[in-house]
């Protein structure tokens, strides 16, 4: 190519590309005047024909939220109910007067200046088109006088919705749980459409657990609506489906007798039946009313609840960790006689202190000057601590955790009720893992009676004490028994498999450590021999008392001098009747003192009920 | 006030202005979009149901998308005119890859995967056509002989074949403009020009024998919505109810009920300008169009500042296509063109096209702010 073309005229250029510009800006603002006029048609002529057609826009999806599934116990006793509530609700869209509305209603109701105040914000703050609730939970009578003003009122309405009740209050608050209000953490783990129009959701206990079960599917309404906002005809509508109705093991009476028992103590009862797992009575006390929560409940009451020394929410069956004391005791012998380090014949002596080799450190028996010779069955029916510090001891940390690990110590129960705790069952790797520290021999000593790190809970402890009465079968606690599909009338029985059973090389070792429990309540030298009397069959049992204050070397426990928070927790386990269990009982009361004279006789009232013995005294 | 302490005598004094300069940025340029920016988050927030999870995901693009502004202008526009065929080579390929293995969404293939981000190829394109276009005109003296000018068309619709192939016939149209700007501005007589919309216009039929159904579709219901009022029509029927019941004021922040009660469909993206006329009114969608014009005035006066032809056709084509993505939108959004998908710069909520759109604007600032630095 010829330099000639690579020459540039470099003012000719500008020109050039300048006068372009300049023609590519008044275009420019040819275009913006094309467009302005375009919206001004739309937005100033045309502005009547399109408000009276956004206005008549008033298609309206709006969903049929389900009817939640209700919630009975055996017996068929409603826990969890559906009750029509009616509401006062302003569409400020369609108030001419909000001033006089306001005071108006506020006449009607008798709601105080600030309040009103209060509420015109809040009006002002949301949108004009969404319905603000004035009032819930209104009464029969408010309903009655809001009717005959209804005239003066426009834009304010009555709406009548079925909300969550629970009629047995706080009975079972732990156990059957709540609704609320749908919360943001709610709405990221659900399904937004499957919920729409739907308020409630499960938050804790059996609610939460089967809220799939419970909330059944939303339906849908087309309607055309007036400007007003009222329903002028319907278009479409696919009906919602109901919540299927679950039918608990739980047995009302049993639960009241249980709660009952406990009595004032802080603590928990759990019944079941050891076959099949149904969980009979699961008590927390102390408990709540749930009810002030379906529609929110105050945060004034809120806080007394959450800030509570005694802990009201904290469903101690599931999360309440307490060291087992001496109901581990039965386990331990189980795993001594397994392991071959000791027969039912074989006597240890107990001068009332133990040491371990080489070292001047004692680990004192409850019993000051002794139990002198025992031997397994005396050892636990006078749960003899020495006999234990010695056992455990000879077994080792490693042998006796992993022999705890068959029932369930340190292992969710897997009950079908939510945030249910793994307790503690300690070893040398957990040590380890979570202090960084070796494990010391001293605290496998302690551990064989229960103390030191070792921690269950109530399920917990039920659980345990099921797989010894069914001599190593090994079943899954259930809360809920069946369920109802809506509109149908006969019950589907909630399936669940069996857990394969512990094998035992000679059957005889449950027996032995079974007949010593019954010894604990039959012997006469049984810590609860007090609640043998006046019974048809044999009870199984082992009490237990797990020190929530540590007493020093020589030092005398004096529950005189000692605070009632610093009191031992009471425990009792239990089984009836021993030689074909059906029900398996566990109880903790907290600072209860003594298992033998405070848990013990709560759970016999349990046993009695369930058998439907009459008090003994 | 002292009229003698301007800072034209004192060139050391500092100001908010020289400060940008520093980092190459244009500070009336970078406070416009800055504003805009600020004005479509508003709008979003209304748009997108109050919802704070979209909010955070915008602002994070926008953040993005300003990074990549003060990137791209402080690359010299000389570096950006040798990057050019690179640029436009890349793009090519990736176009074909596109094709060949792209990612489809909505019934569209226009998603590159590599694994840790997706790619929209088509977004490159948008830059790298007009530079070019701009960089292959002004090696030669303008305006351009009629070779050089097939050349350059061909430069143009290699690219715009592809991405209307996707399909993606928005992005494929706009692209095509910002190279047809380029040689707009470079010069061409006027006969070439009139000659060449005779043509385009004559070749429509040929369009409609090509473009997919749902083009046609569209098409068919923008000259008569009311045929299908539920289906394809709905779009614009509502969009148009949206805008004429703003009225002149409008109902309000939050207060529109075609947009909040969700009768107005895609409203937080390529529909949100009805959401504006709706809740702001006439005046609310004025003063956002002399917004654009405005930042557009700028671009334009870069351009026309620029000190070599390059720059000038570059950043003249740049501020121009902004103002088409604009017009093509309000166009489609008030039932003046068909709807052909082009989201509305820097309101739409939506990710890529963010950052190509401050890129171009990266560009404008690097022209500007490099002159004293050029060789003349």
């Amino acid at each position: 190519m010829s330099t000639r073309f690579t020459l540039k005229n470099h003012s000719n250029e500008n020109r050039l590309i300048n006068d372009r510009l300049i023609f590519a800006a008044l275009f420019a603002g040819l275009l913006f005047i094309i467009v302005m006029v375009r919206l001004a048609v739309l937005q100033v002529v045309e502005y009547e024909h399109f408000d009276s057609l956004s206005n008549k826009n008033r298609i309206d999806i709006s969903p049929l939220p389900p009817q939640r599934g209700l919630i009975y116990d055996r017996n068929g006793i409603v826990l969890a109910e559906n009750i029509p509530s009616f509401s006062l609700e302003i569409t400020p869209e369609n108030v001419p007067n909000l001033d006089d509305t306001l005071t108006t209603l506020a006449a009607l109701f008798s709601v105080s200046e600030v309040d009103i105040t209060k509420i015109r914000k809040q009006i002002k703050q949301q949108r004009r088109f969404r319905q603000f609730t004035f009032r819930q939970r209104l009464t029969e009578e408010e309903v009655a006088v809001f009717s005959v003003n209804r005239h003066t009122l426009p834009g304010v309405e009555v709406v009548g919705r079925l909300i969550r009740h629970y009629p047995q209050g706080a009975l079972f608050a732990h156990t059957v749980g709540y609704v609320g209000r749908i919360n943001e953490r709610d709405q990221k783990n659900i399904d937004l459409k499957a919920y729409k129009g739907t308020q409630q959701i499960g938050k804790t206990g059996i609610e939460k657990q089967y809220e799939s079960l419970l909330h059944g599917s939303v339906g849908y309404q087309q309607v055309e609506t007036n400007v007003q906002g009222r329903t002028v005809r319907e278009l479409q509508n696919v009906s919602s489906t109901s919540g299927q109705d679950l039918f608990l093991n739980l047995d009302i009476n049993l639960q009241r007798v249980a709660a009952e028992a406990l009595g004032e103590f802080n603590g928990a009862v759990v019944a079941l039946v050891p076959k099949t797992g149904a969980v009979l009575a699961m008590v927390s006390k102390p408990d709540f009313d749930p009810n002030p929560f379906v529609l929110g409940i105050s945060t004034k009451e809120y806080g007394a609840l959450r800030d509570s020394v005694d802990m009201p929410l904290f469903n101690r069956t599931l999360r309440g960790r307490y060291p087992p004391g001496s109901t581990l005791k039965p386990f331990v012998a189980l795993a001594g006689l397994e392991l071959g380090l000791v027969t039912e014949q074989t006597k240890s002596f107990c001068p009332g202190w133990f040491s371990l080799p080489g070292q001047d450190h004692r680990y004192r028996c409850w019993k000051k000057h002794g139990h002198g010779h025992v031997d397994l069955k005396s050892s636990i029916s006078q749960s003899c601590d020495v006999y234990f510090y010695d056992l455990a001891n000879a077994l080792g940390i490693d042998r006796l955790h992993s022999f705890l690990d068959f029932f369930d110590f340190g292992h969710r129960t897997g009950i079908d009720i939510p945030s249910e705790s793994k307790g503690l069952s300690p070893s040398r790797e957990w040590k380890r893992a979570s202090r960084n520290q070796t494990w010391y021999p001293g605290e496998t000593v302690i551990s064989g009676i229960g103390q030191g790190f070792n921690q269950t809970t109530p399920i917990q402890l039920a659980h345990a004490t099921a797989i010894l009465a069914m001599r190593g079968i090994n079943v899954r606690p259930q809360v809920a028994r069946a369920i109802r599909k809506s509109g149908q009338s006969e019950l589907e029985l909630i399936e669940k498999e069996l857990a394969e059973s512990l094998p035992m090389e000679d059957s005889q070792h449950w027996e032995a450590v079974i007949d010593s429990m019954v010894d604990v309540v039959h012997g006469t030298r049984g810590t609860a021999r007090h609640i043998g009397k006046n019974i048809p069959f044999k009870i199984a049992g082992k009490t237990g008392t797990a020190q929530v204050f540590g007493i020093k070397q020589d030092e005398k426990y004096d529950a005189e001098t000692l605070a009632k928070k610093l009191h031992d927790h009471a425990l009792f386990i239990a089984f009836a009747p021993a030689d074909n269990p059906e029900i398996v009982v566990a109880v903790v009361a907290e600072n209860g003192g003594s298992g033998s004279r405070t848990a013990a006789p709560i759970a016999r009232k349990v046993i009695d009920q369930y058998f439907g013995i009459s008090p003994s005294e | 006030m002292n009229s003698h302490l301007i800072d034209r005598h004192h060139p050391q004094r500092w100001s908010v202005t020289r400060a940008l300069a520093v980092i190459h940025l244009d500070a009336l340029l970078f406070l416009g979009l800055l504003m805009l920016m600020g004005a479509g988050l508003i709008i979003l927030y209304s748009a997108g149901d109050q919802s704070t999870a979209l909010m955070i995901r915008q602002l994070t693009r926008m953040a993005a998308a300003v990074f990549a502004l003060l990137v791209v202008a402080n690359i010299h526009p000389d570096r950006m005119r040798d990057a050019a065929y690179w640029l436009y080579g890349v793009g090519l390929i990736l176009l074909i890859a596109v094709l060949a293995f792209g990612h489809e969404g909505k019934g569209a293939q226009r998603w590159l995967d590599l694994g840790f981000f997706r790619f929209q190829p088509s977004e490159l394109m948008k830059l790298a056509v007009p530079l070019l276009v701009a960089s292959y005109l002004a090696e030669r003296p303008l305006s351009p002989t009629i070779p050089r000018l097939i050349i350059g068309l061909v430069m143009i619709i290699v690219p715009s074949l592809l991405i209307a192939k996707q399909p993606d016939l928005g992005t494929s149209l706009l692209i095509a403009s910002s190279g047809l700007i380029v040689v707009f501005l470079s010069g061409i007589s006027w006969r070439i020009i009139i000659g060449f919309i005779v043509t385009c216009t004559s070749a429509l039929p040929v369009l409609w024998y090509v473009m997919h159904d749902y083009q046609k579709q569209r098409v068919l219901t923008f000259l008569n919505p009311e045929s299908d009022p539920l289906g394809a029509g709905y779009h614009i029927i509502q969009s148009k109810i949206a805008i004429g019941s703003g009225g002149l004021f409008g109902r309000g922040w939050l207060e529109g009920t075609q947009s909040q009660l969700a009768f107005l469909p895609e409203r937080s993206t390529d529909f949100i300008f009805a959401v504006i006329a709706e809740e702001f009114g006439l005046l609310g969608v004025g003063l956002l169009l002399i917004m654009y014009l405005l930042i557009a005035a700028r671009g334009i006066y870069i351009a026309s500042q620029a000190q070599t032809s390059f720059a000038r056709l570059l950043a003249g084509s740049i501020s121009m296509t902004f103002l088409v993505y604009v017009f093509v939108n309000v166009g489609m959004v008030t039932g003046l063109l068909p709807v052909v998908g082009v989201p509305l710069p820097l309101v739409s909520y939506g990710g890529t096209s963010m950052v190509t759109l401050l890129a171009g604007f990266g560009i404008l600032m690097s022209v500007h702010t490099h002159r004293r630095m050029m060789s003349p």
